[in-house]
């Protein structure tokens, strides 16, 4: 689903010069590559600060993509009916699976797929802290794929340019398919609106609470991330988090206004000089609460990915055991 | 717990007929069959695909990415391998 600019939490990452050098010269003919816009892959040299940029990255992203299976999972059972279950069932299947296309671009960096699981499961990585709030109607899967969705195709086009190639290629995937989440949702929030007085009701609350922690995905302010600029160096980051954010609220409204319903900023207005609409300021007590643990949701989100872990076990032990035994046979026939 | 990581497979994919296998990815599996399904179930929701290949990971052998100058730039100034080289008559040069 989506990766959030999660690279400052307070007081945890160590300073770490981002321009530590191991080599010079493979260090000069790295920069003059991303200076060219070339393609970095994944045998390729790259400095080390690089690459843990990348894989705390990559994989906050792929957790994101995994635990935002949850919000929406919840719903599949009560869809109202069999064409929106099967809509939100493929949508679910998509945020599996790119889960997994960005596991497996991760992976090229040299980590391990169960480090990376070991490390969500630990609570060690973070994820989006959007999958920390609750889904309590159905209107809610319906403004998660126009709102939560859009915000993160906003997030995500940038990405489909990065510097780092199994990245790169995993974000065009991404992206085709996040296009259909965004329309969906959108779409059965318009078959909401034209129903009964209640029903609206029901899209306008969950509106109302999905907007600002929609908001705040794209990351603290761009003064209060002191790692973006060295990440739009490095071509990992393309356009700052206040201006995806500035382009997701001009490109909302309108939308917005189409359906039906407001968005809950009073000062959310046209300001003609600068050619965007001004909105209120985010309480950022409320995103560093969620992202350090607090949110409404975080422990089930958590609960929820163990036990499916612990659960599978016997499965994951299962297959290797049929495996080995498998090949055993073949070796003893040949 | 200790346990064993599936092993890792890259996967391949024919878009359709006529076209070549593409790498997309890789997925884990214990064995073949599932490197197959799993792969069918992660990159072809879509109809991506008519074919897959998968390999195990282990298996490939690259060309070291330090080697690329003595490996590829010896081609570099070979131009006359290519047909632009040769400037023919107009009236023959469409040949």
């Amino acid at each position: 689903m989506y990766t959030q600019a999660l690279d400052i939490p307070p007081g945890e990452e160590p300073k770490r010069k981002p321009d530590a050098v191991e080599n010079a010269a493979y260090q000069a003919e790295f920069d003059a590559r991303i200076d060219a816009g070339a393609t970095i892959e994944a045998k390729d040299w790259m400095p080390e600060a690089y690459r843990k940029t990348l894989v705390r990255q990559i994989s906050q992203h792929a957790h994101s993509e995994i635990v935002g299976m949850l919000p929406e999972g919840n719903w599949i059972s009560r869809a109202p009916s069999l064409k929106r279950k099967a809509i939100l069932l493929a949508k679910v299947q998509d945020e599996g699976g790119h889960g997994l296309y960005l596991y497996a671009a991760a992976e090229t960096l040299g980590v391990s797929r169960d480090s990376l699981t070991e490390a969500l499961l630990s609570g060690k990585a973070k994820y989006s802290s959007i999958f920390n709030y609750p889904t309590l109607n159905w209107a809610d899967v319906g403004v998660i794929g126009w709102l939560v969705d859009g915000a993160a195709i906003m997030n995500q086009i940038p990405l489909c340019k990065c510097s780092y190639g199994p990245y790169d290629r995993a974000m065009v995937r991404v992206c085709k398919e996040e296009s259909f989440h965004q329309r969906q949702g959108y779409d059965a929030l318009l078959a909401m609106m034209s129903g009964t007085e209640e029903q609206r009701e029901l899209v306008q609350d969950a509106v109302n609470r999905w907007w600002w922690p929609s908001l705040m995905m794209f990351g603290p302010h761009d003064a209060d991330s002191p790692n973006s600029g060295q990440s739009m160096r490095w071509g990992i980051k393309r356009i700052s988090n206040d201006d995806l954010r500035q382009k997701f609220v001009d490109a909302t409204v309108k939308q917005a206004e189409v359906l039906g319903v407001t968005l809950p900023d009073d000062e959310l207005k046209w300001n003609e000089a600068r050619g965007h609409y001004d909105f209120a300021a985010i309480d950022w007590d409320e995103f560093w609460n969620v992202v350090n643990g607090h949110g409404q949701c975080n422990v089930d989100r958590l609960a929820m990915r163990v036990k499916a872990w612990d659960d599978g076990a016997w499965v994951r032990e299962a297959a290797v055991a049929h495996a080995e035994k498998q090949a055993a046979r073949e070796k003893a026939a040949a | 717990m200790e346990r064993k990581e599936w092993p890792l497979w890259e996967i391949f994919i024919r878009s359709k007929n006529g076209l070549d296998h593409k790498h997309c990815g890789s997925v884990h599996a214990t064995d073949a069959r599932m490197a197959l399904q799993v792969a069918r179930d992660v990159y072809t929701r879509r109809q991506e695909g008519v074919s897959i290949w998968a390999v195990r990971a282990e298996d490939i052998v690259a060309s070291d990415p330090d080697a690329k100058p003595e490996l590829f730039d010896p081609a570099e100034d070979k131009i006359y391998r290519h047909p632009t080289f040769y400037k023919l008559p107009d009236e023959v040069d469409h040949m």
